[in-house]
């Protein structure tokens, strides 16, 4: 597992910023790397609610553009704010005379920062009482997720939600006072999603090692029994969507300024499906496995993009497949056993062959 | 008196599988429970743990009346349920499973920052050793064999510590040694707590019933007495030969 952690870093921290800095990698590339490390992020978040406790939760892109649409209005607050006009252009278009009141907190970073987080906490907080009070499980629990995610991404695309409608947020300029078309600003933004998704790794991986991510799993593996063992499940499971819905949504707020546009099209039906399956390609269950998962999946996307465009869907359904059908603890199982297979191979060409004594 | 029961039905689709006018446990007592396939006996305890509501009916368990509560809120008071499946958490160790059952705080605060004491590890090391788990004591629970999984389970209510412990079947799918095993391990529990133990073995019946044997047939409380009597009784044996169940005969 060293060798795994030692890859990830030297690839990550060294090869692709040392590199960038020396002209063989394009500041393209960093950014998109960038990107992936917030899908990362919010892998990691729907590893906690369905790899380790169970819940199919199918709208947490729902949850990571809260945190994006929160800072994206940051971000064009203040870059209207630089072109000297008193609203954001898509404001002045839909004919609006005053910033909406709700607006208003988020001219300020800090407000906006904490509001990206506390949003969608608090409204993972609402839905997930309801659900988990009600005692909805298994694929109901995914239905009404959907559902959701569906809802809101309609009321997302209209223009009374005054949020931009189909087109938007975008035209952002800078981020805190950085120019975020420059590629300095662009390495940094890459080294913040690093070191947020090592820094949340390591958080999660403490929680899933504590008590309490020993419960998760129990709840999991056998809900009743937690229920007799005297734990309030209901208590848990808000828990722990509510940290998997903050966890996505943090992603969501380091991911809108490095693609500069945040739209309804990220929190659509297929969006938050395309999340689980980072995580299910990736190794369900296993931080790691997440991680992983959105890293190679978002990476082999864009090199299908580029080679077969018409492929990527076929491409993501066969991966699924196979996952499905041959290896099941993806990416990650298949790793272990390729290794546990070479470490056996070479074991048994160590020892010498066994003599039979008469 | 510790728990009791009045006048308590339950039905399933029109059918009474529960229609018990009196049932009573003192104290420090291992009751056991007998009764054909279908007498209700796993449906008494499914209501006394919260797992199924009841119809109608009265149960006062150290003075609180049960209907109504949840299953969290009757463990919280003291009872602790051993299901006829063995149910373990299969991908946590045995160790974990101890430890989640174990008795201390256990709202989501307390669990985040749970650091086991010294004590703690030695009790969960005590408890493994006493169900003859110390050797497994790291492996995933859903690598143990049947009667492992039974033991663990056992493990797991007695660490909750409750005052009454409902056990169905422990003995079902043990070998003989592993039965009698099971057999010593509550009786010598039966010293501290009070428990309910459904079973069908008649041998392993004869082995821990020393004090009242309860014979429900028909969701009915049939007698209760000690057990050299209730086998020798004409209408339980009759009950259990009806259904082709020789067991009582031979002993």
């Amino acid at each position: 597992m060293k060798l795994t952690n030692s890859i990830f870093l030297v690839l990550f921290v060294l090869v692709l910023p040392v590199g960038h800095l020396l002209g063989w990698i394009s500041v393209n590339t960093i950014s998109v790397w960038g990107r992936y490390f917030c899908f990362a992020i919010a892998a990691l978040g729907i590893d906690l609610i369905w790899g380790y406790t169970g819940i199919m939760s199918m709208c947490q892109a729902f949850f990571f553009c809260l945190g994006g649409y929160a800072i994206g209005m940051h971000l064009l607050l203040t870059a209207t704010a630089l072109q000297g006009h008193a609203l954001p252009d898509f404001m002045t278009w839909n004919s609006f005379t005053a910033l909406p009141a709700f607006w208003v907190p988020f001219r300020g970073a800090v407000p906006a920062i904490l509001l990206a987080l506390i949003v969608p906490g608090l409204v993972a907080l609402l839905i997930g009482f309801f659900i988990f009070r009600s005692r909805i499980k298994g694929v109901y629990m995914a239905i009404i997720t959907q559902a959701l995610a569906l809802a809101m991404y309609l009321l997302f695309l209209r223009n009374e939600t005054r949020l931009g409608g189909t087109n938007g947020l975008t035209d952002f300029r800078t981020w805190f006072g950085f120019d975020l078309s420059s590629s300095s600003t662009k390495l940094a933004l890459y080294f913040v999603s690093l070191g947020m998704l090592i820094v949340l790794y390591l958080l999660c991986r403490k929680l899933v090692q504590s008590k309490f991510g020993k419960i998760l799993q129990a709840i999991r593996d056998s809900e009743f029994r937690v229920g007799y063992t005297a734990y309030r499940v209901l208590n848990y499971k808000l828990t722990v969507f509510v940290i998997a819905a903050v966890v996505c949504a943090l992603a969501g707020m380091l991911y809108v300024p490095q693609t500069g546009i945040i739209t309804p099209g990220r929190m659509d039906v297929t969006a938050s499906v395309e999340m689980l399956m980072w995580v299910a390609l990736g190794g369900r269950g296993r931080l790691r496995g997440a991680i992983i998962g959105a890293l190679l999946v978002n990476c082999l996307y864009s090199l299908c993009t580029s080679w077969l465009p018409q492929g990527w869907l076929f491409v993501l359904g066969g991966l699924y497949v196979l996952t499905v059908l041959y290896f099941d603890r993806g990416f990650l199982g298949l790793f272990e056993q390729a290794r546990k297979r070479l470490a056996g191979a070479r074991k048994t060409a160590a020892t010498p062959p066994v003599v039979l004594k008469n | 008196m510790l728990l009791e029961v009045k006048q308590l039905t339950v039905s399933f689709g029109g059918v009474k599988a529960l229609d018990l006018e009196h049932f009573r446990l003192a104290g420090k007592e291992l009751r056991v429970v007998i009764g054909p396939n279908g007498a209700g006996k796993s449906t008494f305890m499914d209501i006394l743990c919260g797992r199924t509501k009841p119809a109608t009916g009265e149960i006062l368990f150290k003075g609180h009346n049960l209907r109504g509560r949840s299953e969290v809120e009757i463990a919280e008071l003291g009872i602790g349920r051993k299901f006829q499946k063995p149910s373990v958490f299969p991908s946590l160790t045995v160790a974990e499973n101890m430890l989640l059952a174990a008795r201390m705080k256990k709202d989501v605060w307390s669990s985040l920052f749970f650091r086991p004491s010294a004590a703690f590890t030695e009790k969960i090391g005590a408890m493994a050793e006493r169900v003859g788990l110390s050797t497994v004591l790291h492996k995933p629970a859903g690598s143990l064999s049947h009667g492992q999984k039974q033991w663990l389970e056992i493990a797991i209510v007695i660490l909750q510590d409750p005052t009454l412990l409902l056990i169905d079947e422990p003995a079902a799918g043990l070998s003989d040694r592993e039965t009698e095993k099971t057999g010593e391990l509550l009786l010598e529990l039966s010293r501290e707590h009070a428990i309910i133990v459904i079973e069908h073995d008649m041998h392993f019946v004869r082995q821990i019933a020393r004090g009242l044997v309860s014979v429900l047939v028909n969701g009915k409380l049939l007698m209760e007495d000690r057990f050299e009597v209730v086998r020798n009784d004409q209408r339980v044996i009759d009950c259990y030969l009806g259904r082709a169940n020789a067991q009582l005969e031979k002993l």
